[in-house]
């Protein structure tokens, strides 16, 4: 097992010496990112910002390798762990590459004059955030993804082992967002970094996290790995989403189901019935769905959107009892919708729905599927 | 990288200049003019107006307008806050009042005041004032709204000051008068060998601050992360800039916009906030400013003398107003 970089004990965060969140205990390993989520106001800032020293700790103390921060020195602590905040900046009449270079500040003398070596070290850090042509552009004036990497550069050029970062992501567009945390990664690997950090996007959360920490109110709710922590069911209920749903696998939220009896039914299947199932959600309309095995693409989406759900189960034809089920649904309904063209063994008992809608002349077809709705 | 060096000495040397010719300027002009032989030979004897009346006077102005400036330019890290400085932050005027009590007490008792007393009554004022700011300032986050605080500690300041002023003897009232005006005539050399001595210490002390203090221009959150010890840092920066500030109002009385325009405009000359730069860029520019602004004062209306907050504000003053234009709705306050 890899060294650990990063450790609490019974920690105890929160601001005026009244704790908020107790009985933290954290383990940040090297090459790991451990990420915090949680609702806002959690406390996901109070307890990066207490891991800092930027905040006094209410309680139980913090390890930065092996030795309890409270007594090691500004010096010590800087050349081992460094930040990326949400403070905004607006120094005065930095380039990026002052800003780059304030990283240096622990290994430079008295005066804080950069060597030919800090120098070098601050294009490198540069370089490896994609951002060395900015070197000599005014900080103040580039974009707020140019500048989260600048400011990324600036911590690495601190040489850490641990790297914590406050909502990195937040304000960036996704391309931004993905080079960012596509960046931390490669630093994680090549540098053998511990990253601690907290996010809001929960589907990046999921994919870049070796370890998840859920902040909820004045505890850590939960902690593992993100195979565990991310089920649809867990991350709605942390969240306290009453009004909708997380769903894990694809890590996307879903508005709430409109309730009532079914007006339409949708015959779906393999992603095709996603985009009318939204589209009637979006107008207010109840509506049915199926038949859908359990392992199709439109049945997550069907669970979290439709009145009633006609499912069969996975890898299976659809059988005679569900079949029987959408056709009495299919009844009550006024009007049937088939986004669906491709059948096949498996769904036969679709096209036999999708023929017996058009009897009853309550089948809307056509290029003008959409425009129907 | 490397011209970046060699444009900072290039606008060190050009400031030293200024500050040198000016000086030269000062010592010629005035309402008895003077060659420069008169000069030469007055020097050497140590005697005559230029020695003993136009010397320390022009030798106070570089001091305390050197002193002035730097203060303002911490004051502005500080508060990270572009129109902070002793003047508006009400720090001169806490200064001034003290030192009117303390001019008032020692006067109607008949004791002649020591400068080093003026000095400390002013620091002790200083450190008052600036209690209040930093009170001020945890409540309100926003630039704009701490100098409207610090405008209001500075009237009230002012306030008591007339109020002291009022109930003194009638032999003091001319004394404290001028002097609350604020003016660097009257000058002893023993005056300016203190101020030297005080700026000096405190000038050295800054500077080598200059690290921490550039690391400070990243906010506190950033500076804290690169080592630097903040709790120090925040008392060493407010008891330097508090005790260059008391200097010259104990001196010379309170002098507006001096710390707010010459920073700024040194920045502006070099291109940089660097304090490793900006420090002795600012007690030059200080310097050279209120040369500038006192060889106004004495010959604009001479023989008689004008109060160099008059001249400092006309200049200084159309610096601040642009410093505020600039920055759109005061932004930047906390961060």
């Amino acid at each position: 097992m890899s060294e650990i970089r990063l450790h609490t004990e019974n920690l105890s965060v929160g601001y005026n010496k009244k704790t908020l969140i107790g009985g933290i205990e954290l383990t940040l390993r090297q090459g790991q990112i451990m990420t915090l989520i949680g609702p806002n106001g959690a406390g996901k800032s109070t307890i990066l910002k207490s891991l800092i020293r930027q905040l006094p700790l209410t309680g139980g103390a913090v390890y930065l390798d092996g030795k309890d921060m409270a007594a090691l020195g500004e010096r010590d602590v800087a050349r081992r762990l460094s930040v990326l905040m949400t403070a905004r900046l607006h120094p005065e009449l930095m380039t990026c590459f002052d800003v780059a270079a304030t990283g240096r500040y622990p290994y430079t003398g008295r005066l804080g004059v950069l060597s030919q070596e800090d120098r070098r070290k601050t294009m490198e850090s540069l370089e490896l955030v994609h951002a060395a042509n900015l070197a000599d552009r005014d900080f103040t004036r580039i974009s707020d993804g140019q500048r989260q990497r600048v400011l990324l550069a600036r911590a690495l050029n601190q040489e850490p082992e641990v790297l914590v970062l406050d909502e990195p992501t937040s304000f960036l567009d996704i391309r931004h967002k993905l080079e960012l945390l596509a960046i931390l990664k490669d630093m994680v690997r090549s540098r053998d970094l511990a990253v601690v950090m907290s996010l809001h996007e929960l589907d990046l959360a999921q994919k870049i996290s070796d370890w998840v920490v859920c902040v909820q109110g004045d505890s850590i709710a939960r902690q593992g790995p993100p195979e565990e922590i991310f089920t649809s069911q867990y991350i709605t209920a942390l969240y306290g989403a009453a009004r909708g749903s997380y769903n894990a696998l694809y890590g996307s939220l879903e508005l709430e189901a409109v309730r009532g009896g079914p007006q339409v039914f949708v015959i779906g299947g393999g992603g095709a019935g996603i985009p009318v199932y939204r589209r009637f959600q979006r107008q207010g309309v109840p509506f049915a769905a199926g038949v859908l095995g359990e392992n199709d693409l439109d049945y997550p989406v069907a669970l979290a959107l439709a009145a009633e759900t006609v499912a069969e189960k996975p890898f299976r034809p659809i059988g005679e009892e569900a079949f029987r089920r959408a056709a009495a649904l299919m009844e009550r309904c006024r009007r049937v919708l088939c986004p669906l063209e491709e059948f096949g063994e498996m769904n036969e008992k679709n096209l036999q729905l999708r023929e017996l809608a058009r009897q009853a002349g309550k089948l809307e077809e056509g290029a003008d599927l959409y425009a129907a709705i | 990288m490397r011209d970046d060096r060699l444009r900072y000495a290039a606008g060190l040397v050009l400031l030293t200049a200024l500050a040198l010719g000016l000086l030269l300027w000062n010592v010629g002009a005035g309402s008895v003019d003077i060659t420069l032989a008169e000069i030469a030979g007055s020097i050497r004897e140590m005697s005559g107006i230029i020695w003993t009346i136009r010397l320390p006077r022009v030798a106070a102005a570089a001091i305390l307008g050197g002193a002035l400036s730097v203060s303002g330019f911490l004051l502005q890290t500080f508060f990270a806050n572009p129109i902070a400085g002793p003047f508006v932050l009400g720090i001169s005027s806490g200064a001034k009042l003290t030192v009117a009590l303390v001019m008032v007490t020692f006067l109607s008792r008949g004791v002649v005041i020591s400068s080093m007393s003026m000095v400390a009554g002013a620091f002790v004022g200083s450190m008052i004032s600036m209690g209040f700011v930093l009170l001020m300032s945890r409540r309100v986050r926003n630039m704009s709204m701490l100098v409207v605080c610090g405008i209001m500690i500075g009237n009230i300041c002012s306030a008591i000051t007339d109020f002291v002023v009022t109930f003194a003897d009638d032999s003091n009232i001319v004394n404290l008068h001028n002097w609350s005006l604020g003016s660097f005539s009257g000058t002893s050399w023993d005056d300016v060998g203190l101020m030297a001595w005080i700026v000096g210490i405190a000038l050295l002390l800054s500077f080598l601050l200059s690290k921490p203090i550039g690391a400070y221009q990243m906010g506190e959150v950033y500076a804290q992360n690169m080592g630097v010890n903040i709790k120090r840092f925040r008392v060493e920066l407010i008891l330097l800039s508090s005790l260059l500030s008391a200097t010259v109002t104990a001196f010379a009385g309170p002098i507006s916009f001096v710390g707010i325009a010459v920073p700024h405009l040194v920045k502006g000359l070099f291109r940089t906030a660097k304090p490793i730069v900006i420090i002795p860029g600012c007690f030059l520019g200080g310097a050279a400013f209120c040369l500038f602004c006192d060889l106004i004062a004495r010959t604009a209306f001479a023989p008689r003398d004008m109060s160099i907050s008059s001249v400092t504000a006309v200049f200084g003053a159309p610096v601040v107003l642009y410093l505020m234009a600039s920055r759109r709705g005061g932004r930047g306050g906390s961060a």
